[in-house]
């Protein structure tokens, strides 16, 4: 393995899959099919392997030197531009314990999505292509220590996921996918500029001892790389930290999502094809949460201490109005959807205490609920493939009939209400333990813990109305689950029950690299925060 | 024995039941008799725990034993699981085996036939394994997990016939009502892990003893314990939360009996036995009020229902209540022993209407009932002595456990001036004894009022029988004291079970008497035992007068008839209604916190689909619009102007076209006015 690019080839095997597909002759469905299959799971291998040589106690984070699986090349570079000096990019990617869970749940979630994906019923062969990209985008996106590269898989994501919403969609799929699109679009506008001001406010020290400006993320953390005069330098007394953090911030929240910003994803879930909610929910609203924690915090930590009380409100708003709209859903879908952004509110809640214990907390949520979701937005692709409804009350009593799919329901039920033994409570109780250890936060996490009840009380009633009572006789043709949907639902109950009973798998690998992280934002913003 | 079998056992006892329940879950497609491997699992638990029970109470005596793991390790966090084994913890292992076995055994009689047989037996394995939990842990978070862990399956035996609607409601409303307690037990366990930086009761009482507080003030301290003490409103089923547990009786009954009678339920009270380290004296006051209020609503209710399950429902209620207005007053060891007594007869009481109800061709309702005395004789006799247990008749288990309740709140009256708290614990010992007399002759005594389903009542198998004379034994008095009317002189008050006066002496005592100073005068703890040794008389005779009296009421008014029920109905029809209709309460939080949060969740929806997505969608459209004027203005008013522009070329040209003679002389005449004209003008 010493030696082996493997982030590059966990990244860019997919793009391989999407060539062997585009030579396939369409109607060899099959072969598609198996090939996206073995891709993926090729993928999953990968990643496991990634675990296997992943050492622990590397912290990464702000220490270049302490990446792990570290690929870095030159790949532009521009001699001499007029004014500008050198423009370079680098080629680089690593991993550290912030990414390595989720380049896990990336390579998990994708496989399951394409378990999910068997009875896509039309135009199969631009289906799995499209798929095979955006899981290069997700995966890149996961793995890329540079700006300008992160931002290029960032943006590579979004065009498959339009026409993957736009074209497998439902009724209203061209409204959701542009919605889609553009909002995210929009999102990435206020990143690119921030990437720009960064660009011109900090300079790396070559090898050479020249000084170019620079899209590394880790070099953008570190304050003595700032110039005196850039706009976002801290050292400039009129700088734009500010401005530019909340354009930062936003650009990330819109794929969180966050409230306000929230709505596109409700319209896109209930139109969007089961697996490519199953990718939405799973991983591509992680990049939302990943993109903060590895960019916006580090290289604005002072900015960050100072609002970290607005953060947390506002992840109290997604968790209560998430659910409080969850309650009165009517379609299954978009109740799973809004559940979603209560979840997603814990993740944000979590950061904010900027403890460790907060964000392993936040952390090992956003993979939790990547997996939990998952199974969730998969339960609900079996019942809409069988009865074509998504309307709760449309159903009853189906637990009598459908009984085996009706237990694993109960699971991801439970494991979304934040049942102990189930890995969502872990997450979700470190998130309010770090957070309530925050005296600054400590009312908006106590008027937080209001989610615990009601996100039983919407889960449950659904539950309620879906399974139990009396069984209407309309679904008297309904079958329990086949063996390809037990292959989506046990792996992922296997997880979930896992790591709610041994959450250590997950945070040992994460820990070295959240206290880190938490060290970095407690001393750094005091030293900036301090000099000003 | 040594320490390390102890806690190997215990660990085994606590995932033995877990085992039933997973290899049930997955065998029972292929092995139908899966249930009798479950009940098998329970007997051996049961074996091992009277086993080590002995062991511990007999051989160590007072060591306790902890066993400890680090769950979570990381960074400057760490989180310990573990288990200890104390005097309380082995008595409750025996009671929830036994129980647990004994249910499990009547079960299989009881729910033959049903289509779900075999899942309801691993639900029941689920249950006892989350509620070995609780009895085991050393710590709050296990404590909390496992609490929540019988929130899930009581969910699921509660909603086990869930094509009933009523069941599954029934289950939903138990696992939210518990959940708003346990929000509350969250947050103080929050506080308690914030200040302490950990779970573990012990260590936590340590700390409290060297004076840290939770953000430096007693109050706090006393905030927190009453907040994880909320954790025990919700599963003890206390005042405002109690209104899960009536309806959860739509379970099966063995399931009632269980968890509604003697395990779940006595999880709460379980919970303040672990805290009571760290409950001031403030908060004990609240909890004491608490429980009296709690068993004073719940006993005027039981008075006039008519379904035999929701009257000891409500007993349940009102004599939980006791317990905890028991450890409220300070009287720890009584309460532990009333949960203990309770438990047993509860059981019998519940598994015994589980009988009728059987052979009555699923009857419930006690004013169809009557005169089944000779025909199911066993559960009669057992029923009848556990009602005297409930009742507190000499002889009997209840007896001296209520004896000990009611006289500590005597002794607590009298030292403090809180009278309130004795007045309703006797005014709820008169209505205990008359609505288990009521219930006792309208289901026994008297003519049949439903002959048809009296001809088909019928005495239970063994299975059923069995179970039943083994409770019922139980709640007579020599298990717990030779004396039948001191019961300090037996080994569970006199030797397992004392009041923590170590946690007081070292620790929580000092700030507990400044709290208890301000409160109620110097009430100490030798000076309150000594008190309740004082009432204890008094406190007898009172209670056994107003036994005797409900006793006699109601064997005038539902046996002998001399008074009319319905006369006394029509009387006090207010307070008859308000009683029947239990208060009220439900009605209450249907009209304000049900319906208020469907509405605020229905104004959200509206305020998310139409201003927030409005905004979003509106800014699409202004976008639109903007591009359209901009082509509107790109064709009319840019490409106007161009066109304008060529217009006014062509005009000019077109008409100057015709001064363009040709000839050069007419030029010379435009050149010479020109220049005339711009001489005049200078």
């Amino acid at each position: 393995m010493e030696g082996m690019p493997i982030l590059s080839l966990i990244t860019f095997l997919p793009v391989l899959g999407m060539v062997i597909i585009l030579l396939l002759p369409s109607r060899n469905e099959a072969g598609i099919k198996y090939t996206a299959l073995g891709i993926t799971l090729l993928q999953v291998i990968l990643a496991v392997m990634m675990l296997s040589g992943f050492n622990y106690n590397l912290p990464g984070v702000t220490d270049e030197s302490t990446f792990q699986f570290v690929e870095k090349f030159r790949w532009i570079e521009i001699q001499e531009v007029s004014w500008l000096g050198t423009v370079k990019v680098d080629y680089f990617l690593g991993v550290d314990g912030i990414s390595m869970p989720m380049v896990l749940l990336t390579a998990i979630v994708s496989l399951i999505a394409v378990i999910s994906s068997w009875k896509i019923p039309k135009a199969i062969k631009g289906f799995f292509a499209l798929f095979l990209l955006l899981d290069t985008g997700m995966m890149g996106v996961f793995v890329a220590l540079d700006l300008f590269l992160f931002y290029i898989f960032w943006e590579l994501m979004l065009l498959p996921m339009y026409f993957l919403i736009g074209i497998w969609g439902g009724p209203r799929k061209e409204y959701a996918a542009i919605k889609f699109f553009i909002y995210t679009l929009l999102g990435s506008v206020f990143i690119l500029l921030v990437m720009i001001g960064l660009y011109f406010s900090a300079t790396e020290t070559l090898a050479d001892g020249s000084k170019v400006f620079t899209f590394n993320i880790i070099e953008l953390a570190n304050q003595a790389n700032y110039n005196s005069d850039g706009i976002l330098s801290p050292f400039n007394p009129q700088n734009w930290r500010y401005i530019a953090y909340i354009a930062l911030f936003v650009g990330f929240a819109i794929k969180i999502p966050m409230f306000p910003f929230h709505t596109w994803l409700p319209d896109a879930h209930v139109e969007a094809p089961t697996p490519i909610s199953v990718i939405l929910a799973g991983v591509l609203l992680k990049m939302g949460t990943y993109g903060i924690l590895r960019i916006a915090f580090p290289v604005f930590p002072e900015v960050t201490r100072e609002l970290m009380w607005y953060i947390a409100l506002f992840g109290m708003i997604n968790i209560i109005y998430g659910a409080f709209v969850a309650l009165s859903q009517k379609d299954f879908k978009k109740l799973i959807a809004y559940s979603s952004v209560s979840h997603m509110g814990y993740v944000l809640l979590g950061m904010a205490s900027l403890t460790s214990t907060g964000i392993n907390g936040a952390i090992l949520q956003m993979f939790n609920h990547g997996t939990i979701t998952a199974m969730l937005f998969l339960i609900v692709g079996v019942i809409y493939d069988r009865a074509h409804t998504r309307g709760i009350d449309d159903f009853g009593g189906l637990a009598t009939k459908l009984p085996v799919y009706t237990g694993f329901v109960t699971v991801a039920f439970f494991a979304a209400i934040g049942l102990p033994g189930l890995s969502g409570f872990v997450s979700e109780a470190l998130v309010f333990v770090g957070a309530f250890s925050v005296e600054s936060i400590r009312v908006v996490t106590v008027i937080s813990t209001l989610g615990i009840l009601l996100g039983a009380a919407y889960m449950l009633w659904t539950l309620q109305r879906i399974f139990f009572g009396k069984f209407n006789e309309k679904w008297e043709g309904l079958t329990d689950i086949d063996s390809r949907e037990m292959a989506m639902f046990i792996p992922l109950t296997i997880i979930i029950i896992f790591l709610g009973v041994y959450p250590s798998a997950m945070i040992d690998i994460m820990n070295t690299s959240v206290s880190a992280l938490a060290e970095f934002m407690n001393s750094a913003g005091n030293n900036l925060l301090g000099g000003m | 024995m040594s320490h390390p079998d102890i806690i190997n056992i215990s660990i085994a006892i606590l995932f033995l039941p877990l085992l039933g329940f997973v290899s049930v879950i997955f065998l029972s497609k292929k092995i139908s008799k899966m249930y009798i491997v479950e009940t098998v699992i329970l007997g051996l638990t049961l074996a091992l725990s009277i086993y080590i029970g002995f062991q511990k109470l007999f051989v160590l005596k007072g060591e306790e034993i902890v066993f400890a793991f680090n769950w979570l390790d990381y960074d400057n966090l760490t989180i310990e699981l573990g288990i200890k084994i104390d005097n309380l913890t082995v008595i409750m292992l025996f009671v929830v085996n036994l129980i647990s076995f004994l249910v499990h055994v009547y079960s299989i009689e009881y729910m033959r036939g049903d289509k779900r047989y075999n899942r309801y037996f691993a639900y029941l394995g689920l249950f006892t394994f989350s509620m070995l939990g609780i009895v085991l842990t050393h710590n709050l978070l296990m404590m909390y997990i496992f609490w929540e862990l019988v929130g899930l399956s009581s969910y699921l035996l509660i909603g086990f016939w869930f094509e009933k609607d009523s069941a599954a409601n029934a289950g939903k409303k138990a696992f939210l009502v518990n959940r708003v307690g346990d929000i509350g037990m969250f947050l103080g366990i929050l506080i308690l892990f914030t200040t302490y930086g950990t779970f573990t009761f012990d260590t936590i009482f340590a700390q409290i003893g060297e004076g840290i507080m939770p953000f430096g003030s007693f109050e706090w301290l006393g905030i927190a314990g009453f907040l994880v003490f909320l954790g025990a409103v919700g599963k003890s089923a206390q005042f405002p939360l109690h209104v899960w547990l009536p309806d959860a009786m739509e379970g099966p009954t063995p399931v009632s009996a269980l968890i509604h009678a003697a395990t779940m339920v006595a999880a709460g009270v379980y919970l303040i036995v672990r805290i009571f380290g760290l409950l001031t004296a403030d908060a004990l006051l609240y909890i004491a009020i608490i429980g009296a209020v709690t068993s004073f609503v719940a006993a005027t209710i039981a008075v006039t229902q008519n379904d035999i399950k929701k009257v000891l429902a409500y007993s349940t209620v009102s004599q939980l209540g006791y317990m905890v207005m028991s450890l409220g007053i300070g009287a720890y060891a009584f309460a532990f022993f009333h949960l203990v007594t309770h438990a047993f007869f509860k059981a019998s009481l519940f598994l015994g209407s589980g009988s009728v109800i059987h052979s009555m061709h699923h009857e419930q309702d006690i004013r169809f009932m009557g005169g089944l005395k000779d025909k199911m004789p066993i559960t009669f006799w057992t029923f009848v002595i556990s009602t005297a247990a409930l009742c507190g008749i000499p002889f009997t288990s209840g007896f001296l456990s209520k004896d000990g309740i009611l006289a500590g709140a005597f002794a607590f009256g009298n030292l403090t001036g809180h009278w309130i708290i004795p007045v309703l614990g006797f005014a709820v010992a008169f209505l205990t004894a008359f609505y288990m007399s009521r219930l006792v002759i309208l289901t026994f005594f008297g003519k049949p009022r439903d002959q048809h389903k009296y001809d088909h009542a019928h005495e239970n198998p063994k299975l059923m029988t069995v179970p039943l004379m083994v409770l019922a034994t139980l709640s007579i008095f020599v298990w717990f004291s030779f004396n039948p009317f001191d019961s300090s002189s037996g080994a569970f008050l006199g030797e397992w079970v004392k009041t923590p006066t170590q946690a007081f002496a070292e620790g929580s005592y000092e700030y507990s008497q400044t709290g208890m100073q301000t409160v109620h005068e110097e009430l100490t703890p030798q000076l309150f035992e000594e008190e309740i040794h004082h009432a204890h008389y008094p406190a007898m005779f009172l209670s056994l007068g107003l036994t005797g009296i409900a006793v006699f009421l109601a064997f005038m008014i539902y046996y002998r008839e001399k008074i009319s029920a319905d006369n006394l109905e029509s009387r006090f029809k207010g307070i008859h209604t308000f009683s029947l209709n239990k208060w009220y309460i439900d009605e209450l939080y249907h009209a304000t916190a049900i319906k208020g949060t469907m509405v605020l969740s229905r104004m959200l929806f509206w305020f998310d689909k139409y201003i927030i997505d409005g905004i979003v969608n509106g800014s699409a459209y202004v976008t639109r619009f903007v591009s359209y004027l901009s082509k509107l203005f790109d064709t009319f008013v840019v490409d106007g102007l161009v066109n304008f522009s060529a217009f006014i070329t062509g005009f000019f040209g077109a008409s100057l076209r015709r001064v363009q003679t040709g000839k050069v002389q007419t030029y010379i005449v435009y050149v010479v006015f020109s220049i005339i004209i711009i001489l005049v003008l200078i």
